[in-house]
């Protein structure tokens, strides 16, 4: 309880952290043991040697993802130009197939904003949060927002140079997602506008994708800019509050990602890819509470890591439904 | 942090520890965390100074409610452009602040001539930012109509109109029932010929907003004025049809006079 308490508690900016004592299982006990022995050791430096020499280059999640969110983006505009009333709308809201869909956290802001509880919109949220819950909030960020894309290709950039030595990642404390998240929320009831939607990258590319190219996306282009040479995918990680509330919404989520701790080899391949690295961080030596275990809400089931685990340790899995079949 | 420095032991004041390396990092951290998030508040707030200080007084759609509130509620999806079929509803852009992303019409450009019978733009809203209360054109209230340059006017000096109201090459459509009920058809594919200029009066999809007016009694003084009635609802065909350049009626929008008043 304690240790799914804190694996909630990193979404809002608690650092990652070894099970304790009373966390751990004693089969995990017993592994960690098992895995400190000479020859476990030596097994584990033979098997990495390996990796070094014949990386391992698998990318089936990441294209499939890349896929998910042109599709999904396409849809609206596809649905807009050639009339077709698919999913009318954009991302913040919209109708698919007439069933009412809206952004949670535009939608908070709204019914803050006007202190007021709208029926169609209420109905709207739910229905996203429902459908984002069973894949695990998180994955709106990953397989649905066209932001996120944008930044995945600026981060390839920015770790191209970084390689280099031309630019340096500048972290931030996690903490400020949560901050900013109660500041907009906070002004969206006492000044009666959504502030935040004024800088949100997502509702921007999307009416730009859908309705055609505006000024606004040179804000775009500036958060981008500030990815590529100051800090690793600084809007995801540090300030989206979409990111928080789909989070908080994907909480216990049905779809997650397994990690076996007995198949790992703490090499860290995972935690190098990642875009929420302390959800990995249960991967490093002597960290995990358990055999296997699954992964913080935080995690947006990118798949990146499954791609990148050379020995299969991470798996996307059905919550419970090993134990069912 | 040269070398002899580090050497010679110094005597500092336990008050002015030394950090360590992690420590100076972990500092520069969260200076950079509070600077950020400073930072994102501000941006965010910037969008306030178009809407206080009124830069943008923008005709809203159908239904829309008071400008304040409008743009509370408006969640910026544009389902309302999706659906109009003469496509009379934009999306602002970013130099209007809060109201990026927020619905108006231009109607000189494309005006809401209700060819959509209901209006379909407050059915599609999903948050009531264009109030469902309203089920008929005739309870619409976006703007006022005004004579803003009588001069301009054809009626005011007397003249008729033959030809196309806004030239060949003008894009706005608008519908004509007596040549397709179902289907508005361009503007530059109906030319005109009347005797008085009464292209507002002919357009306005509102029974009795609009009427013309013999300016003098006097026998052979063609004059005549346009009169705009309260029933007015602001929908801004007459702008759209007027062939003089610039309109002379042109639309109040309500936002406007609501501060006037």
């Amino acid at each position: 309880m304690k240790w799914s308490l804190h694996k909630l508690a990193m979404m809002f900016g608690a650092e990652g952290r070894k099970a304790g004592p009373d966390e751990e299982t004693q089969a995990a006990r017993d592994m960690k043991v098992l895995k400190k022995t000479p020859e476990e050791a030596a097994k584990r430096k033979a098997i990495i040697a390996h990796e070094l020499e014949y990386p391992l280059v698998r990318n089936k999640w990441k294209y499939r993802r890349w896929a998910s969110i042109i599709i999904i983006n396409l849809m609206f505009v596809v649905s807009y130009s050639w009339d077709v009333q698919l999913v009318e709308g954009s991302l913040s809201a919209s109708r698919f197939l007439g069933f009412h869909m809206a952004d949670p956290n535009a939608a908070l802001q709204v019914m803050l904003a006007m202190r007021e509880v709208m029926l169609n919109l209420l109905i709207g949220t739910v229905t996203v949060v429902l459908v984002w819950w069973l894949v695990g909030g998180r994955a709106f960020c990953s397989w649905a927002c066209p932001y996120h894309l944008l930044a995945e290709w600026a981060e390839w950039i920015h770790l191209k140079l970084a390689e280099r030595g031309w630019v340096k990642d500048h972290p931030f404390h996690r903490g400020m997602r949560v901050a900013i998240w109660i500041i907009f929320m906070g002004l969206a009831f006492f000044t009666g506008y959504t502030v935040f939607e004024y800088i949100n990258p997502v509702g921007i590319v999307s009416r730009a994708l859908i309705y055609g190219p505006t000024v606004a996306l040179m804000w775009v282009i500036f958060l981008l800019g500030v990815e590529v040479f100051f800090s690793r995918r600084f809007w995801c990680r540090y300030v989206c509050p979409i990111g928080l509330t789909m989070g908080v919404a994907g909480t216990g989520a049905p779809l997650v990602v397994k990690y076996d701790l007995s198949k790992c080899v703490h090499e860290g391949e995972c935690r190098a890819v990642c875009l929420v690295p302390h959800v990995l961080d249960i991967t490093k030596m002597g960290y995990a509470s358990d055999t296997t275990e699954y992964i913080a809400p935080d995690c947006t089931r990118c798949g990146l890591c499954i791609d990148a685990c050379p020995q299969n340790a991470l798996s996307f899995k059905v919550r419970g439904l090993d134990n069912i079949i | 942090m040269t070398a002899p420095a580090d050497m010679t032991p110094k005597k500092e004041a336990p008050a002015k520890k030394r950090l360590t390396r992690r420590e100076l990092e972990r500092r520069r951290l969260l200076l950079r965390s509070l600077g950020a998030g400073v930072a994102a508040v501000a941006a965010g707030l910037v969008g306030w100074f178009p809407v206080a200080r009124h830069m943008f007084d923008r005709l809203r759609p159908p239904g829309a409610l008071a400008e304040r509130e409008f743009l509370a509620a408006c969640i910026k999806c544009g389902q309302c452009v999706q659906v109009c079929p003469v496509e009379a509803i934009k999306l602002a852009d970013g130099d209007e602040g809060f109201g990026m992303g927020v619905p108006y019409i231009d109607p000189r450009a494309q005006a809401c001539d209700f060819s959509c019978d209901a209006v379909q733009c407050v059915l599609a809203c999903p948050t009531g930012a264009l109030s469902h209360l309203i089920a008929r054109k005739e309870e619409v209230t976006m703007g006022l109509a005004r004579l803003a340059r009588p001069a301009q006017c054809l009626a005011v000096q007397g003249l008729g109109f033959k030809g196309l109201a806004r030239g060949y090459d003008f894009e706005g459509l608008m519908r004509q029932e007596e040549i397709d009920r179902w289907t508005p058809i361009p503007l530059a594919a109906y030319p005109y010929d009347v005797e008085i200029c009464d292209l507002c009066v002919r357009e306005c999809p509102i029974e009795g907003a609009i009427r013309l007016e013999p300016m003098t009694n006097v026998e052979g003084d063609k004059r005549h004025v346009p009169v705009v009635a309260s029933s007015c609802v602001g929908c801004g065909a007459c702008e759209m049809v007027c062939p003089a350049e610039p309109a002379a009626i042109v639309i109040d929008p309500e936002v406007t006079r609501e501060r006037a008043a």
